[in-house]
């Protein structure tokens, strides 16, 4: 009971928290691209570019933050044996993402927010770049810490003190599993952001309306999301291998692939229980698994009845599979939802290019707007396919996400903090959800006026104010 | 000195800094009907701390950090056995947090009014229940042999903790108002001035009782200097306050915030947590740590990084140093509180040459 209240909490809580982080990363880079536009070009479009995007953000910003600190303390509120076990590994990234990444990116931010009138023009630019190398930065150690939990390396277990205890802290960072996920984290941040700009671009270009502002930034954002989505596929498949190589039951099922077989096909779609008895009815791309898993089409890949049996002798009997439909199906949507936002790019371009003779048809604006859930919708399956099919393990093979629960919290605490965090949350969504439409439908600020006011001793009004 | 009384300085150091430093935010923010009667004081109060005030917060997350890493025993004891407080702390950070941020961007009074109440509250909670907390910490708490916690809510809630909570309350609220003294012009600096001696008695008799119960309950002797030293800033930042000296006074409130906190840290060491239970079952620097390599690890990186951190954060308040007038707030930029139906003439904004 009170374990799957604190896994209900700690699903709730960080696919929350991460419906904002990427947004935060992906959109601090193209604020700080666009306001490296005006610098360098004195382009008043691109200042309002800026002002516009930047304020979004901001409010964006405001919500990844406070969801942020209660990342921070679960850990040893509802999984205090977990801490015990992990700290000595776990614990070093999530400290020095604070001093490395946190510092830079709230001090930098204040600088930008307040300092348009205080700082010469190119240090108030850097603030915002500083600001954006430490969200990603903290995407940095953050995926190194989990990718410890997804491929323990760098440590051995004292069996002793009942924990594992770290060798190398060069290995934890240099993680082949920490690379491929913050290569894909990073390029699906700029998904995100990309598709975020579009859609609202889109909006404002179906109604005719800011055309001066919403054309340059429908361009970048175009070119954005075709740019990341190939990135994100490169990363993705480099993943996938990864993934068959140190999680083998995650791949398996990920398909619900439970015989091995040689070569082994993707189902696009499939109507049954996928329990492993006979399927109704599906869509086979044949060789396609085979290829995601081993790079070959007719590689081997290892079903989930060979694999749970192999690790019941490796780790004494259990039940070692995850959930499948929950891995089949967020697997799936995660592709679907990413070659989605892709494709979204692909036609935006070639409706977009130089030469095009017509105008852009309404149908695509509105296609592109309706994809604005595609890369957040992306971003929450895939986490919840890479953290659900790591169970029963919250660290792979080393230990188990039921060991973990703080046993001296009782229920009754658990479910005042889960239904506290779950209205809190829903009220601050209906909160923020109104300022994001309300701000992103009043369009961005007029056009500046030519001529500043006179470099007098006049006091006048600060431009920014809470 | 061993690596696990290093980190057991530097995390006190990292609760310093955050005192310290939100300390004032809490004030600003508890103290912000009492020196904001109209929107536009309230805009200069809440617009003081602006720019920094979620750097100041980062110093939580890195003394959380900093306790995971190098102590992950007391992390885990500590943050599963004050559950509940910690909860209440969380909801109050988080609504807090999107106050500031999200008050201004609707141009309506009751939309900032409901805001400001989060503001206030959310800044008391906390202020109070770091207090509460860390009497807690200092004086113990039931721990099994596992360094579980056997306690309640209630087990947290006694009178030295309460008192202690009152402190850290009254100490925080009067930091608050020495920086506001210090950082406005007009009328809420002539209210911030008037409310220091008003909040200074009653945080030199609380804050100056827990002193001296923690002194004689938990204290070792060299503790009694910071307590001395706290008791003396406390009073003279009143009195200097009365005199005029506003930069003085914020400076001596800051001193008494870091006495206190080092005398805590002070009473505390070599525990992490004590326990009430039985001594035997206390987490000490020594139980409750980090391997010695992961401690080195972190070491370096706090060697190296800790500087550049304080220098571009204090660079910030030099950046905003100046004085927050009534003229310098700009007129509400917020939307109307009801969408209204489009004003926006479509043709304004899309030829080029409107300009």
């Amino acid at each position: 009971m009170n374990l799957d209240l604190a896994r209900w909490q700690f699903a709730i809580t960080t696919v929350y928290h991460f419906l904002f982080v990427p947004l935060t990363i992906g959109l601090s880079l193209l604020v700080a691209g666009m306001q490296t536009a005006w610098v360098r070009s004195g382009d008043d479009r691109y200042l309002r570019m800026t002002k516009f995007w930047g304020k979004l953000f901001l409010i964006n910003f405001a919500m990844g933050v406070v969801t942020g600190i209660v990342q921070e303390f679960q850990f040893g509120m509802n999984w205090s044996d977990y801490s015990r076990f992990v700290g000595d590994i776990f614990g070093a990234p999530l400290a020095i993402e604070g001093l490395l990444a946190f510092f830079l990116e709230s001090t930098f931010l204040g600088l930008w927010i307040f300092g348009w009138d205080r700082l010469p023009k190119k240090l108030h630019l850097a603030c915002i770049w500083l600001a954006s190398i430490g969200t990603v930065l903290s995407a940095y150690f953050i995926l190194a810490a989990n990718s410890w939990m997804q491929h323990p390396v760098g440590s051995v277990v004292n069996t002793t003190r009942g924990r594992a205890e770290l060798t190398d802290f060069g290995a934890v960072l240099t993680n082949s599993t920490a690379v491929g996920a913050f290569a894909h984290t990073i390029t699906a941040c700029f998904v995100t952001a990309g598709v975020f700009v579009l859609a609202i671009s889109a909006w404002h270009l179906a109604r005719d309306q800011h055309t001066e502002v919403m054309r340059p930034s429908l361009r970048m954002a175009l070119v954005t999301v075709l740019i990341a989505s190939i990135g994100v596929v490169i990363t993705g498949d480099l993943q996938a291998r990864l993934m068959t190589e140190q999680q083998p039951m995650k791949m398996a099922a990920a398909e619900a692939l439970y015989d091995t077989v040689a070569p082994a096909s993707f189902s696009v779609f499939t109507i049954g229980s996928l329990d492993g008895s006979e399927e109704i009815w599906s869509i086979r791309l044949p060789g396609v698994l085979s290829f995601m898993a081993t790079g070959s089409f007719d590689g081997t890949v290892e079903g989930i009845n060979q694999l749970q049996q192999q690790e019941a002798q490796a780790y004494g009997p259990g039940n070692y599979m995850p959930v499948i439909p929950m891995t089949y199906w967020t697997f799936r949507l995660m592709i679907g939802f990413g070659l989605l936002a892709g494709l979204l790019s692909v036609i935006g371009l070639w409706l977009t290019r130089r030469r095009a003779t017509q105008q852009v048809p309404r149908w695509y604006y509105r296609a592109a707007f309706a994809g604005l859930f595609l890369p957040f919708a992306a971003n929450s399956v895939g986490w919840i396919f890479t953290e659900m099919g790591r169970q029963p393990w919250s660290v792979f093979g080393l230990f188990r996400t039921a060991d973990g629960v703080s046993t001296s919290v009782g229920v009754a605490s658990v479910l005042t903090s889960l239904i506290v965090f779950t209205l809190l949350y829903g009220v601050l969504a209906v909160v923020d959800g109104v300022l994001m439409v309300r701000y992103a439908k009043a369009g961005p600020p007029p056009p500046t006026p030519l001529t500043p006011v006179a470099d007098d001793d006049t006091p006048r009004p600060m431009t920014v104010a809470y | 000195m061993a690596l696990t009384d290093i980190w057991f300085l530097l995390i006190a150091v990292l609760w310093t800094g955050y005192f310290v430093l939100e300390g004032f935010d809490f004030g600003v923010g508890m103290l912000l009907p009492l020196v904001g009667r109209t929107e536009n004081d309230r805009r200069v109060a809440i617009n003081t701390i602006g720019p920094v005030w979620d750097g100041n917060e980062v110093w939580l997350l890195v003394a959380g950090g900093a306790t995971f890493a190098a102590f992950p025993e007391w992390y885990a004891s500590l943050f599963s056995g004050f559950y509940l407080a910690l909860l209440l702390i969380l909801v109050a950070l988080i609504a807090r947090g999107v106050a500031f941020e999200f008050r201004g961007k609707i141009n309506s009074d009751r939309w900032r009014r409901n805001w400001d109440l989060a503001i206030v509250v959310g800044s008391t909670v906390p202020a109070l229940l770091w207090g509460v907390a860390f009497a807690n910490i200092v004086q113990g708490v039931p721990l099994d042999e596992h360094h579980q916690y056997t306690g309640t809510l209630l087990t947290l809630l006694n009178p030295y903790a309460l008192l202690g909570g009152l402190a850290t309350l009254s100490l925080f609220a009067l930091h608050g108002a020495t920086f506001l003294a210090l950082k406005t012009h007009g009328d809420v600096r002539v209210r911030a001035n008037a409310l220091v001696p008003r909040i200074g008695v009653p945080a030199i008799v609380l804050g100056g009782t827990f002193l001296v119960w923690t002194f004689f309950a938990n204290g070792v002797l060299w503790t009694g200097l910071p307590v001395l030293v706290a008791a003396g800033a406390l009073v003279a930042a009143v009195l200097i306050a009365i005199g005029g000296r506003e930069g003085w006074a914020f400076v001596l409130t800051a001193l008494a915030v870091v006495a206190v906190t080092v005398a805590l840290f002070g009473s505390l060491y070599p525990d992490v947590l004590p326990s009430s239970t039985n001594p035997a079952f206390s987490l000490t620097t020594a139980n409750a740590s980090s391997t010695p390599y992961t401690l080195a690890i972190m070491s370096w990186v706090a060697l190296a990084f800790t500087p550049l951190v304080l220098a571009y954060q204090a660079w910030t308040f030099w950046v905003f140093r100046r004085r927050i007038s009534p003229s310098d707030i700009p007129a509400p930029t917020g939307l109307a509180l009801v969408a209204a139906t489009p004003a926006v003439d479509p043709a304004a904004d899309t030829g080029a040459h409107a300009r």
